[in-house]
């Protein structure tokens, strides 16, 4: 198909980063010939391969996480019945006779949420994507340091082995919730999982920081200098913009997370008292005094919040490229959704509050937040009709990834509404820490980023491992996944419009919540269809990537450059020069064109405008 | 039985993929590539988002129908009123836009399946259209931010000194009540002082703490009705959050601070009885912070009555430290004076509302 990139390649185009690539190209040259397993698969410091190894981790990751909320979900659904599922997976100390213990329970969400919020949806989502495709998309020969990218997916592998161990400790993983406020995490008297196992907690929370850091401040290097010939920023595919806005949120967020998780590491084991003021706790009065476990939640969140785009603008970025290419139209508002996404990026950074109305913080203080928090539904109303605009008049494609990415726009509008419920803090007041707040997140971003993981998955695999994932399989898994994903979560706002607080072990202790137990039933027989529909997909992701049919260069007709590579898989990606662009990405059945699409690296007709700098 | 639940699932996972493999290698014998999408694929998952979207509408309007009897009932208390009044408008509108716009989306896809030899429209922007969208949720976001934030400043704003105070105070996995007596004052507490039958460490060399009430753990916390209540919040170990899901109340309890929360209950248990027409109906409090391993079994009762009843059930009670000497004994520890001074009193103003 798309195969006329050979004849672009115009060789004079030695601009500063092609003489930088020369050279590197030349050590990279010495090194390909000695090549051993070691440097090629384990550690290899080449950006495909990096990407592959990220998301191989995090389908493992995420495959542990998912085991765990059916754990739980059987645990809420029938509280007190014996599971030979749970004595399996649990073991005889926490799943006694198929009983799960309570702490094991409290043990189970919070690395349930901590995998799924950083392994999978941050490291997983970003490291997979990212790495793959920025060098590829703006046509670069690698990232700007292959060795620093190296060392992100290994400190993400220490971090993820890490977080595992913990699962194995004698009083049992972190056990405060994945937001891990203190005095509870603090305190090892506060709860079992407060000792040793909130100890590697934060041990691999600080490897997987710094794998963030590493992954992050190499990107956006890659992005600002490495760009092709003729790739203007507003040239650059929405995914790229995505991921780089992500990028420079991870910089600057990150290390606040960092300083929150070492205060707490000072307070838990060098007696002092940053969060710590007060306490009676055991029998004893401890002498810490002074601190505030307001500081830790302020600290937290300012990482955290930022956090929830850090998940979702990658898998929006993905969206807007399989929604286009397989549209086969422009992406609609190119520079509004730019701008939606810088603009979600700055305002993510003045929300955090949103998560702490109820602290006791000044009242004055909780209406900016709530003004900074629902000015961000603007942005992603835009994105959200620009996506649908996207499709109107379309060629719809129905490939498995364009039936992902379609149905992330369905959950972001849905979990997206009731945000704006949670936002308005005196709405918040009654359904704060309900399940109705479980309900909107795993919506908005856990599904919808799952939903914009998956569909990149299947969109690249080609370019991945050069091979096809079964098709028919891909729509079985979507419609199963997609109907319980509504399945799981939409009835679970009813439960938190009833009063039903998170992270409760069972409800039974409260009459006012037994009608309620139907519901949970529900949630949790589509919990168990959503991952079965999941082992589908496992099985067609490894099959495939050594049986599945060779794939072609350009499967879906896109106009991107990194299908302009050769169908192997070779240092700097591109044989000989690099590509030279000369338009946006999205010319996609332009009319009085021969073909559907228009590869970038096709100049641009005598008179014709380039769609991204219209006028 | 296992053996057999294990044997069903593979044989289906067989069956399925046989069937798959059925479907490629009829497509190959065609001379088709089996995992290109066809019109055929098009149509079929086009309809596919058109069924969807129909059972959506209905499964969502149908759980809308079904489970609004088993939500909480109306609000008991006055501000909680107009919290389920915005809530309601609120609902309205994210409704709306909810079966609205999915449906668009829907439509799209099942409207616009690709079919061989179409092209698709070359349609990269609109201004027009893009200001539509940014100004018309720009607009109803301001009416929505309008009226949050009044009611927000309204119920948060701190409370009367002549409002009764009560403190309730949090440990892991149990509630406190403290009534602040005919004086409407909390007597100081040091969590140093906690010690013994001392569970709330108070300091009995306060004045104030005299006429205090406190209700033992697990106790029923007993409120007059049409009375505004403002809540001093405390906790002695962890974070805990007092939530009173019937009033539209919730306020975390923050070791080291000072909460707050008032309202006003409006209706009474009895009366809540025949509203609910469930003759065992009790107002809880529960703790809605994850604060440990019995997270989930932390409450503590309510009951509304009327003013009468108060005064009958506060005069059951005994007070902290009553003015006959010879009950000091028991309840208050002999060797206050050598106990570190209180400060927590102090702190009280300081802290915000």
């Amino acid at each position: 198909m798309a195969s006329d990139m050979h004849a672009h390649g115009d060789l004079h185009a030695h601009s500063l980063e092609n003489d930088a690539h020369v050279h590197h190209g030349h050590d990279d040259h010495d090194h390909e010939h000695h090549e051993t397993f070691i440097s090629k698969y384990v550690f290899s410091m080449d950006h495909k391969t990096i990407s592959r190894q990220f998301l191989v981790t995090a389908v493992i990751m995420a495959v542990i996480a998912m085991i765990m909320s059916i754990v739980f979900r059987l645990q809420l659904a029938w509280p007190g019945e014996k599971f030979a599922f749970i004595n399996a997976v649990m073991g005889d100390k926490w799943g006694a006779d198929g009983v799960l213990d309570p702490n094991a329970y409290m043990a189970l969400v919070t690395i349930h949420g901590t995998i799924m919020v950083f392994m999978v949806l941050t490291g997983g989502l970003s490291g997979t994507f990212s790495n793959l495709l920025i060098p590829y998309q703006i046509g670069a020969r690698d990232m700007a340091s292959g060795f620093m990218n190296m060392l992100s997916y290994w400190f993400f592998f220490l971090s993820s082995l890490t977080m595992v161990i913990s699962l194995f400790v004698e009083d049992g993983a972190a056990s405060g919730g994945w937001t891990v406020y203190p005095p509870l995490s603090a305190l090892e008297k506060a709860m079992p999982g407060s000792g040793l196992g909130m100890t590697l907690w934060l041990v691999s929370m600080s490897f997987f920081i710094i794998s963030s850091l590493l992954g992050g401040l190499n990107y956006i290097i890659t992005v600002l200098n490495m760009r092709t010939k003729g790739m203007k920023m507003t040239r650059l595919p929405l995914t790229i913009w995505a991921f780089f806005v992500t990028a420079i949120l991870g910089v600057l967020s990150f290390p606040v997370l960092f300083s929150c998780a070492l205060l707490l590491i000072f307070d838990r084991s060098f007696g002092t008292s940053f969060y710590l003021s007060d306490i009676y706790i055991g029998g004893e009065a401890l002498s810490q005094s002074g601190g505030s476990p307001i500081l830790f939640e302020h600290l937290f969140w300012f990482l955290g919040h930022p956090e929830v785009y850090i998940i979702i603008l990658p898998a929006l970025g993905l969206t807007s490229e399989i929604i286009s290419v397989n549209a086969r139209k422009p992406i609609f508002g190119y520079r509004a959704m730019v701008t939606s996404i810088l603009a979600i990026g700055f305002l993510s950074f003045i929300v955090w509050g949103h998560h702490m109305y109820l602290t006791g913080m000044n009242p004055f203080l909780g209406s900016v937040f709530v003004f900074t928090t629902l000015l961000i539904a603007i942005p992603s109303a835009v994105k959200a009709f620009n996506y649908i605009t996207t499709l109107w008049k379309g060629n719809i494609q129905f490939t498995p990834a364009m039936l992902f990415a379609i149905a992330l726009v369905s959950t972001f509008i849905t979990g997206g509404v009731t945000g704006i419920i949670l936002a308005d803090s005196a709405l918040d007041i009654n359904v704060h820490d309900t399940y109705f707040v479980v309900a909107h997140f795993h919506i908005v971003m856990g599904v919808s980023a799952i939903l914009g993981m998956l569909a990149g998955v299947y969109h690249w695999f080609p370019k991945m491992f050069l091979r096809h994932m079964n098709k028919n399989l891909g729509y079985l898994h979507f419609w199963l996944t997609f109907i319980s994903a509504y399945g799981v979560f939409f009835p679970m706002h009813f439960i938190g419009l009833a009063g039903v607080p998170r992270r409760y072990y069972h409800n039974m202790e409260f009459p006012m919540f037994d009608h309620l137990q139907d519901i949970n039933v529900l949630i949790t027989c589509f919990a168990i269809l959503g991952a079965c529909a999941q082992v589908i997909f496992l099985f067609n992701f490894f099959y495939s990537m050594f049986r599945g049919p060779k794939s072609t260069q350009n499967p879906w007709g896109s106009n991107t450059l990194e299908w302009t590579t050769p169908m192997k898989h070779t240092h700097g990606n591109w044989p000989g020069a690099l590509p030279e662009v000369h338009r946006w990405p999205y010319d996609y059945s332009k009319p009085g064109e021969e073909k559907d699409f228009i590869p970038q690296t096709v100049p641009l007709r005598e008179g014709e405008e380039d769609g991204g700098s219209h006028h | 039985m296992k053996f057999i639940i294990y044997a069903i699932l593979i044989l289906a996972a067989a069956a399925i993929w046989q069937l798959i493999r059925v479907v490629e290698l009829a497509a190959k014998l065609k001379g088709v590539d089996p995992n290109r999408v066809t019109e055929r694929d098009n149509r079929m998952n086009g309809r596919f988002f058109f069924i969807f979207m129909i059972v959506m509408w209905i499964t969502s309007l149908w759980q809308l129908w079904a489970y609004s009897d088993d939500l909480l009932p109306e609000a008991a208390s006055a501000h909680g009123v107009e919290i389920d009044w915005l809530m309601n408008f609120n609902m309205l509108i994210i409704w709306t836009v909810y079966l609205l716009t999915n449906t668009v989306l829907f439509v799209m896809a099942w409207k616009y399946y690709g079919r061989d030899g179409q092209r698709a429209t070359f349609y990269p922007h609109n201004n027009k259209l893009e200001m539509l969208w940014t100004g018309v949720p720009a607009i109803v976001l301001f009416i929505i931010i309008f009226f949050g934030i009044r009611l927000w400043n309204s119920t948060l704003a701190p409370a009367d000194k002549s409002v009764r105070l009560v403190e309730i105070y949090a440990r892991q996995f149990d509630w406190f009540a403290r009534y602040s007596g005919g004086d409407n004052q909390l007597g100081k507490s040091n969590y140093k002082l906690i010690m013994g039958v001392n569970e709330l460490g108070l300091d009995s060399s306060d004045i104030a703490s005299k006429d205090d009430v406190i209700l033992p753990k697990s106790d029923t916390i007993f409120l007059p009705v049409n009375e505004e209540v403002n809540f001093r919040l405390r906790s002695q170990d962890v974070i805990h959050s007092a939530y009173f899901p019937h009033f539209r109340a919730q306020m975390n309890v923050v070791p080291g601070m000072e909460t707050f929360f008032h309202f006003k209950p409006t209706i009474t248990t009895d009366s809540m009885r025949t509203i609910t027409g469930n003759p065992e109906f009790d107002y809880v409090l529960l703790c809605n912070k994850i604060c440990g391993a019995s997270h989930y079994n932390m409450q503590m009762k309510i009951v509304v009555g009327t003013k009468a009843e108060y005064e009958a059930f506060i005069a059951r009670k005994v007070k902290f430290l009553p003015d006959a000497a010879a009950e000091v004994k028991p309840a208050a520890p002999a060797k206050v004076d050598s106990m570190p001074k209180a400060d927590s009193g102090v702190k009280a103003d300081s802290v915000i509302n």
